[in-house]
């Protein structure tokens, strides 16, 4: 067995072993009445939330390849930042610009027009767009700077234009790398719970989630938290599925890796690309600045607590990085084929429901341990599970284009092990990693899943921290920490990102 | 070889204050253990007297609370449970997992409570929060549905004041709720999963009242000099919260666990209460109430009984998501 096969393994493992602790200790696996409703209303606002900011990514990823303009760099960097956002944070960011008293509406009711309401299924889908549409816009922008410059030279050369380099160049192109990308924010979406519910405006928009929650905490029916987990894993599994079997290679070939753009064509194609780089800004930045602005000045002003805790996350987060990028890379290079094990591996550990997760952790930590003393190390634990399919879905296109491109090449060389991996493969996916590791450091960071249960004396963590700011009415003292939060994410997202664009350069 | 004398070293150093300094367990909500709110007071006035550490240790809310105990069960190191409310006691008491307390009932609530199991230690009205500039504020529910005001609530599903809500209605109007729940459907703009998230929403001005407590315009007044908050009286009553703790049967430390118990009653911790968990004292401390605490006093409380609460949430719970749903 290869390592991918033999991490592909321990990663269903640490999935379905959790879970199986918890239907074990419930009384087998059932369903609550309302539950199928859940998984109804759960599983359609991924898919819309998904669709949608898939499909906006599209023209500004494309507007971002083809022209250059002064802070592109910094564009670049920056939309890593929204998918940072704790889910709390970000709606109330939303709210600064889409609530009743936001930009939107006093701009209506200036213009004597009925207020819009943010409230219900378009607020759910809003938030999630919000969060999931940068990192979007970043996953297919890898794509469209992967494309060859010689194919790009070649296009040119024969006189191109620009519907003929969508056709021969963009849309294989997009044929490989969109599926994954909406595959990976429909699970994202799947699992989704605070946003979902502050913005859904009832329980109609009750997800599959807020049922394991209420199921865990308020009723302890394990067996119901079980199979309502195990909806998730299913339909994300088929999902994981229907995307390999959708995803088509570019056949785009080899290029000398240097990076070149498309050629930005004039006319009213400009116009587009301004207003969607323009409108995707504006979108992104302005909640941000919002919900930013107002915390920063509180931040001087934080307990001293604040810092330890801080610490405890960065610990965390860099730990979490460094596993899950060291594993997820292990599994891109073994899936080069399309292993189909490896791939339904790669993607469930973001379908599971953190809760359950922790409590089935728990469950199985129990006997051996008094959990406390094992929170920090089983955070980081979870963290680089959750963080495996993020990563690898940005690094598995790059990967498979370096096995068609080089893999022969290598072979022949008898280029193999660490000889390889130091000469060929972290080189040529440098930036991929360095992007994939900061948004995984960043997600642990903010992670507020295990720490919840497991935590003891003097072990929180920075979010866990908020929670119990917010809890104790100090709500601005909790943005405060959030922006910290916020900030420190950033920072490390951006040192990961950084390091792996100078890396490839 | 450095290692192992350094370790020997520390354990020889750490044995005697293990062996001498007994260890009580304390499980209690997030909100309770921060700089700001009870938990740093009442840790140093306890283990000034009581030679022992006393280690707090957070759990979420007060349903993750039960749900934490249930599942590490018999095996926990969990001595005493400090945040469970009456909506909750009835399947704590389920479990078998709580011991006698055998103290005598606290005297400060305005109801006369008293559970073998379970001792309460603060307690609150359930109340809607709205702004001073409100202009009339509702009186009742009937008010409030018959108006367009905008309400946030919190989910009876995970959050506590969202359970003690639809207690609420269902003791002011038992087989009529769930009318009153159609009627209010569309004054809740939305539902929250916790308490803090709505009253951040109404403090970011999405809503026109959030359910929270009487004593939170104290909160405002006392912890920021702002008076601009007010809750509103309803005439049928307020629902009464009672925040209770209990000692685990399966402590190893009964003796210390019996001693905190008696300690939460006393003026040390009953006099921080009001000013760090925004509550009422379960025994009216010597020095009084802070200022605040008596602007918004209802005439009448109500109160179902943790059996009486247990046996009529699943209904209610339904009640609730089909008038909401809708």
């Amino acid at each position: 067995m290869t390592l991918a096969r033999s991490l592909a393994v321990l990663l269903l493992a640490a999935v379905l072993v959790p879970l199986a602790a918890v239907a074990w200790r419930g009384s087998g696996l059932a369903f609550g009445p309302s539950d199928w409703a859940a998984v109804r209303f759960t599983i359609l606002q991924a898919v819309v939330s998904a669709a949608l900011a898939t499909g906006l990514a599209i023209p500004v990823a494309r507007a971002i390849a083809r022209r250059s303009f002064p802070g592109r760099g910094l564009l670049i960097t920056l939309l890593g930042a929204p998918f940072l956002l704790p889910a709390v944070v970000a709606v109330l960011g939303l709210l600064a610009v889409f609530g009743r008293s936001g930009i939107v509406n006093q701009t209506l009711q200036a213009s004597g027009l009925p207020p819009v309401s943010i409230f219900g299924m378009q607020g759910v889908i809003l938030v999630h767009v919000f969060l999931n549409l940068p990192l979007a816009i970043r996953m297919i922008l890898h794509g469209w700077l992967a494309i060859p410059q010689e194919r790009v030279r070649l296009a040119q050369s024969l006189g191109f234009r620009p519907a003929d380099i969508a056709r021969h160049l963009e849309r294989p192109m997009l044929r490989e790398v969109l599926p994954g990308v909406a595959l990976i924010i429909a699970v994202l979406c799947l699992t989704s719970f605070a946003a979902a519910l502050m913005l859904g405006g009832g329980p109609a928009a009750t997800t599959v989630e807020l049922a394991i929650y209420q199921a865990v905490r308020f009723d302890f029916d394990l067996g119901r938290a079980a199979a309502l987990a195990l909806v998730q894993v299913v339909v994300t599994g088929v999902a994981a599925i229907l995307v390999l079997t959708v995803a088509q290679p570019s056949g785009l070939g080899l290029g000398l890796g240097q990076e070149v753009r498309l050629p930005g064509p004039p006319g009213w194609r400009r116009v587009v690309d301004i207003g969607a780089i323009g409108l995707a800004v504006g979108f992104l930045a302005v909640p941000m600045l919002a919900v930013v602005l107002r915390g920063l000045p509180g931040v001087p002003t934080l307990p001293v607590e604040v810092l330890a805790a801080a610490g405890r996350s960065v610990a965390v987060a860099i730990a979490s990085a460094g596993l899950a990028t060291a594993v997820a890379l292990t599994l891109a290079l073994g899936a080069v084929r399309g292993n189909p094990m490896v791939e339904i591996a790669a993607t469930l550990p973001l379908a599971t429901s953190g809760l359950v997760l922790g409590t089935g952790l728990f469950l199985l930590v129990q006997p051996l341990v008094t959990p406390m003393t094992v929170a920090l190390p089983v955070t980081v634990l979870v963290n680089t599970l959750l963080s495996v399919p993020l990563l690898y879905r940005i690094l598995v296109p790059e990967a498979r284009a370096l096995a068609a491109d080089y893999g022969r090449l290598a072979d022949s060389l008898a280029l193999a092990g660490w000889a390889r991996l130091r000469w060929l493969v972290l080189p040529r996916l440098a930036r991929p990693l360095g992007f994939g590791a900061g948004i995984a450091a960043a997600l642990a960071m903010g992670d507020l899943g295990v720490i919840t249960l497991f935590a003891g004396d003097g072990q929180a963590t920075l979010p866990l921290l908020i929670q119990r700011l917010a809890g104790a009415y100090r709500l601005e003292g909790a943005l405060a920490a959030s922006v910290l939060l916020v900030l420190l994410s950033f920072a490390l997202y951006w040192v990961c990102e950084a390091g792996g664009r100078r890396a490839a350069a | 070889m450095t290692i192992r004398l350094l370790a020997a070293g520390l354990v020889t150093i750490a044995t005697p204050a293990l062996a001498d300094t007994p260890v009580l367990t304390v499980l209690t909500y997030d909100s309770f253990l921060s700089e700001w709110g009870p938990g740093p007071a009442v840790e140093a006035a306890f283990e000034a007297e009581c030679a022992c550490d006393l280690r707090l240790v957070g759990g979420g809310d007060g349903a993750a609370l039960l749900a934490r105990v249930q599942l590490e069960g018999a095996g926990t190191d969990v001595d005493v449970v400090l945040g469970l409310d009456t909506s909750l006691t009835a399947a704590a008491t389920a479990t078998g997992l709580f011991a006698p307390h055998g103290l005598a009932d606290a005297t400060g609530l305005p109801i006369t409570y008293a559970d073998p199991l379970f001792l309460p230690y603060d307690w609150g009205w359930f109340a809607f929060v709205h702004d001073r500039k409100l202009e009339n504020p509702p009186t009742s529910f009937t008010e409030l549905a018959e108006s367009d005001l905008r309400v946030v609530i919190q989910d009876p599903r995970s959050s506590t004041p969202g359970l003690g809500l639809l207690l609420w209605v269902k003791a002011a109007y038992g087989d009529r709720s769930a009318e009153v729940w159609e009627a209010l459907a569309d004054n809740i703009v939305t539902v929250t999963p916790g308490w803090s998230e709505a009253y951040g929403l109404f403090l970011a001005g999405e809503a026109d009242l959030v359910l929270s407590y009487t004593t939170s315009p104290a909160y405002h007044l006392i912890a920021e000099g702002d008076d601009t908050k007010a809750a509103a009286l309803f005439d049928e009553g307020h629902y009464l919260q009672i925040e209770v703790a209990g000692k685990l049967a399966s402590s190893d430390q009964p003796e210390l666990a019996d001693r905190f118990l008696a300690f939460l009653l006393s003026d040390a911790v009953q006099s921080v209460i009001p000013e760090t968990n925004w509550m009422y004292p379960a025994e009216l401390p010597s020095a009084g109430l802070p200022r605040g605490f008596d602007q918004f006093r209802p005439a009448s409380s109500l109160y179902l009984s943790p059996d009486a609460a247990a046996s009529v949430r699943d209904a209610a719970l339904a009640e609730w998501q089909a008038a909401l749903t809708r």
